[in-house]
């Protein structure tokens, strides 16, 4: 519950903090802001006001930009990077623990959820405590590997709006990361885009011994997976459209465009109405 | 119909066109101090390029959603009187700060004209208009939800973008629904459609009920 202007308890000398109060503040409902101001004598009058609000808002909406902007495709390439090494190593560390852990305790499972279960137990001489401890690690990493894929599923939507909505923020990512960069993914033709993440595939087609592949790392998408084989490629090829087409406004114009969604929606169902005919 | 005190109508190459008075921002041409506003790039202008009766007047308060790089906003800033400009974008927000910063009477604010809470303690009430050009889901809810801003006669005067409701179903219906919403808090006064300067939109113009 608020109920104050931006410029309570605000020094009008610090434009810092004016920008602050304006960023981050909130009110319930709007109120008669100039004359409070003046009454509360934050201002002389109304145009000395409109003056420090000015200040105020290029202060604060400044601030904001650039820190909506400094979250950047590499940041979130790095953290891709990062969340799939995670995995790797937290699989890895896994698998041995969990070995090491079966010769040691009864009813050990593998993987993960194994290790998490280890972990938890009361190790009773040297040998427990090592195997505990290294079940524990691996437990650590997939934590991790958690709190990245968060980090990117939040991060995603602000450096890519358009291609998040379409893609989910985590393939979103990805894309991103196997191109190189926001600009060189919307530099791209689409064709390049549904394949990317199929390089073998498709260099082994390029050297005349194998189909061309039909999807790369697109394939996570619903719309590809769910989709009758047989129209598999038709519906990589839609997809693959439509996020070029994001990327590229998310690149070259920053601004939403959700009909962007809907026109995907009914591509998709077009072609996947072809395989009941 | 009347056009606003600030705005007329000037020759510009033998043309006439809607014109404003203030700094230059995107390479228009600027005749005696005069810059074409252009009907093609603003909606606003394809509003008042299409006769509607708007009931803007020179030196209102106005609220402006879906600010974009400022294209529009700098000719209402330069008629206008206290104009707080929203846009959720972070990119043609930096654009818009440039326009702001030669223009004292521009407010710029990063926030989402979804969520009026984030900007009712910057924004006064008792405004003259909202102008209203935002392309999500729910242009109607947007319009409802800032009608706190606006004083008993004010005007909301929108630009309703039949595709960012609905891409499948034909305009005219996606219009009507909008126009059905938009009535739960306002009188609807006036509606163009703004081709051919935009296709598939519908100017608006209402006042809260």
């Amino acid at each position: 519950m608020t109920g104050q202007g931006w410029f309570v308890g605000v020094d009008p000398d610090d434009p810092a903090a004016m920008g602050e109060a304006v960023r981050s503040g909130e009110a319930d409902a709007p109120d008669d802001w100039p004359t409070q101001a003046v009454d509360a004598e934050f201002a002389a009058d109304d145009d000395e006001y409109y003056e420090r609000l000015h200040d105020a808002t290029l202060a604060g909406t400044r601030a904001a930009v650039t820190e909506r902007e400094a979250a950047d495709d590499q940041q979130l390439i790095h953290a891709v990077r990062a969340a799939a090494d995670l995995a790797d190593a937290a699989n890895e560390l896994a698998e041995r623990g969990t070995e090491w852990a079966g010769s040691v305790f009864e009813d050990v499972d593998g993987g993960i959820a194994g290790a998490r279960d280890v972990a938890g137990r009361d190790p009773e001489n040297a040998t427990e405590e090592r195997a505990v401890a290294v079940c524990q690690r691996a437990v650590d990493l997939a934590d991790e590997r958690d709190g990245v894929r968060e980090y990117v599923d939040r991060q995603a939507p602000t450096v890519a709006p358009n291609l998040s909505r379409l893609a989910g923020p985590m393939l979103a990512a990805r894309l991103i990361a196997l191109a190189g960069g926001l600009g060189d993914l919307a530099k791209q033709p689409s064709g390049t885009l549904q394949v990317l993440g199929a390089e073998d595939a498709l260099f082994a087609h390029l050297r005349g011994h194998a189909p061309s592949p039909k999807h790369g790392a697109i394939y996570t998408h619903d719309y590809v997976r769910n989709t009758h084989p047989d129209e598999r490629g038709s519906a990589a090829r839609a997809l693959a459209g439509k996020l070029t087409i994001a990327a590229r406004v998310d690149h070259y114009s920053g601004d939403l465009r959700p009909e962007l969604d809907a026109e995907l929606d009914e591509r998709i169902e077009r072609i996947r109405a072809r395989d009941t005919e | 119909m009347s056009l606003p005190d600030g705005v007329q109508r000037r020759e510009f190459q033998g043309e006439s066109a809607l014109a404003t008075r203030g700094d230059p921002v995107y390479g228009e041409p600027v005749v005696d101090g005069w810059r074409r506003w252009d009907p093609h790039r603003s909606k606003l202008g394809a509003t008042l390029e299409a006769g509607l009766e708007t009931g803007l007047s020179g030196g209102d308060g106005v609220l402006y959603l879906g600010a974009a790089s400022g294209t529009t906003v700098s000719h209402v800033a330069d008629f206008a009187g206290p104009t707080y400009a929203v846009e959720f974008a972070p990119r043609p927000t930096r654009d818009l700060l440039g326009v702001a910063e030669d223009r004292g009477n521009l407010f710029p604010l990063l926030k989402d004209a979804r969520r009026p809470e984030t900007y009712a303690h910057v924004v006064e009430s008792g405004l003259d208009a909202i102008v209203q050009d935002v392309a999500t889901r729910g242009q109607a809810d947007v319009a409802l939800s800032n009608r706190e801003f606006l004083c008993d006669d004010g005007r909301f005067v929108g630009a309703i973008k039949a595709r960012s409701e609905d891409v499948t179903e034909a305009p005219e219906d996606v219009f009507e629904r909008v126009l059905d919403r938009l009535r739960d808090g306002y009188e609807v006064l006036n509606t163009a459609r703004l081709e051919p300067y935009h296709d598939d939109h519908l100017a608006v113009v209402a006042t809260p009920r």
